[in-house]
């Protein structure tokens, strides 16, 4: 809202515009001598002879400059133009958004209702709420799962059969709703680098490729100290932690000897953040379903 | 043809005087009432000066030219809404010298970008784009990581704010070598860019 002062202002000098307007196109026209028929002139002569018609504007010309003086006046009555009057029709840029909203959720609520009530199983088979939820990806998933859903480096795979967190629509469903803190502390103090070195190869053997054998004997032992709590004395991991199985070969950071080093060295701490607050249920519920179709997908390959 | 209007057209100094008169009326009635206008030079609700951190991510932001991608201002639309978050208003940006609305969306608007990705998702992404978005076509700024931010320069960037009236207090300034201590440029935009629009999204 403006002042009393500057509300007057924009009033004054916006009707003031207008009535100049309209004076200027009147009082131009009025300057034409002329006379019925006869072409006037503006009363300039140059060089002896040479004079300044002035043929008054054609009358549909004219017109349209009245025509727009009538509409700003009109178009100022109706909406918010005057300084700090709202205009008769109460039109505001705030309320038209809102109605905006409003008539789009009531477009979607009809839709979006039947889906809150139908089973992760039912969605997926529900082509409508796939296309759906495919969207939703794409905006809300796709920046760091890919477009795909295959993920990027440090950043899961969705279309594998793997689960960090645990499997199922529950567990994903949670991931979504409350976002995902995973949390490897940095061993570089307590191992050193010879023990960061011997724990690598013991990981690298636990997944199954070629190791050092003399090196990861000595890296078990520190793995079942320091280890051992979270990805378990087997190395199948703990959903419930987030602690991903090494014994598959399906890594969230690359498989090589560096990066698993670097892992031990300094620690992980994945994030994927909440998106409770900002999507609907429905839209959280259409999400999950579709991700896990995107796992279904992959195994029916 | 009447005297006011030959002393008019015969007179060009006069009759330049006039033309700015009339072209600057618009001008007049749109813009200077603004400069008193409270919901548009009054911070909205929870906006403070930038922190030392983020005020030197945004001078980097400003230097690399991310506006020349990346507009900061969701428009009130729902098309926008539903993609970016609530809708800009006037109030955020009074800390913002200069504004970075930008007029240009080759990437997406960043007005409501804070504590969307993880500081990990922006590392990669700042280091090279397509390392976690394959289709991008943004460059990868990775010299960021390699440059460290000065904490005297930004005490003085600070002064000058506080010059122009935002209020930092003394203490915050004295603060800010500490706060910027062993950060790289690649920290300050990342904090920059995590502090966006949070006041307005809840983030």
């Amino acid at each position: 809202m403006l002042n009393n002062f500057w509300s007057w202002f924009a009033i004054l000098l916006t009707i003031g515009s207008i009535l100049a307007c309209w004076w200027l196109l009147h009082w131009t026209k009025g300057i034409s001598n002329r006379e019925d028929d006869e072409v006037g002139d503006t009363g300039h002569v140059w060089d002896e002879d040479i004079r300044e018609l002035n043929n008054p504007l054609p009358r549909w010309w004219l017109h349209l400059f009245n025509i727009t003086i009538v509409f700003a006046l009109i178009y100022l009555v109706l909406f918010p133009g005057l300084g700090n009057l709202a205009g008769v029709l109460g039109w505001t840029q705030e309320k038209r958004y809102e109605d905006e909203i409003a008539a789009a959720e009531a477009a979607e609520a009809a839709i979006f209702s039947d889906y809150l009530a139908m089973a992760p199983e039912a969605l997926i088979n529900d082509d409508q709420a796939m296309a759906t939820g495919r969207r939703l990806f794409g905006q809300n998933c796709a920046m760091c799962h890919g477009s795909d859903g295959r993920g990027a480096y440090g950043f899961p795979n969705l279309t594998d059969d793997e689960w960090q967190w645990g499997a199922g629509h529950d567990n994903i469903l949670f991931a979504i709703n409350n976002g995902r803190q995973a949390a490897m502390p940095p061993w570089e103090a307590a191992l050193g680098d010879e023990g960061v070195m011997q724990v690598t190869e013991y990981v690298m053997k636990l997944s199954g490729h070629r190791a050092t054998e003399t090196l990861a004997r000595v890296g078990e032992e520190k793995y079942a100290m320091f280890c051992v709590a979270c990805h378990g004395a087997d190395g199948k991991g703990n959903p419930a932690l987030g602690a991903p199985d090494l014994t598959n070969d399906a890594w969230l950071y690359r498989g090589d000897r560096d990066t698993i080093a670097e892992a031990i060295r300094n620690g992980r701490n994945g994030n994927m953040p909440a998106f409770g607050e900002q999507l609907s249920e429905e839209r959280r519920r259409i999400l999950a379903a579709y991700v896990l179709s995107l796992s279904e997908g992959a195994q029916a390959d | 043809m009447s005297k006011a209007h030959k002393k008019l057209e015969k007179n060009i100094n006069l009759m330049a005087v006039w033309i700015v008169v009339v072209v600057s009326i618009a001008g007049l009635v749109e813009l200077l009432p603004l400069v008193a206008q409270e919901q548009i030079i009054e911070p909205s609700e929870g906006i403070e000066p930038y922190p030392p951190l983020q005020l030197a991510g945004r001078d980097v932001y400003v230097r690399e030219g991310c506006y020349v991608c990346h507009s900061q201002q969701v428009r009130p639309f729902r098309s926008e809404t539903e993609r970016y978050g609530p809708y800009s208003v006037a109030g955020e940006s009074v800390y913002d010298r200069p504004f970075q609305w930008g007029s240009k969306r080759t990437g997406p608007d960043l007005a409501r970008v804070g504590g969307r990705y993880s500081d990990d998702w922006h590392r990669i992404h700042l280091l090279n784009p397509r390392d976690v978005v394959p289709e991008s076509n943004m460059p990868g700024y990775p010299w960021l990581a390699e440059a460290t931010i000065d904490g005297a320069d930004i005490q003085n960037r600070m002064r000058a704010l506080m010059r122009l009236g935002d209020p930092y207090t003394e203490e915050q300034v004295e603060g800010a070598p500490d706060a910027v201590a062993g950060k790289t440029e690649m920290d300050a935009v990342i904090a920059y860019l995590q502090g966006m629009g949070i006041t307005r999204t809840g983030r």
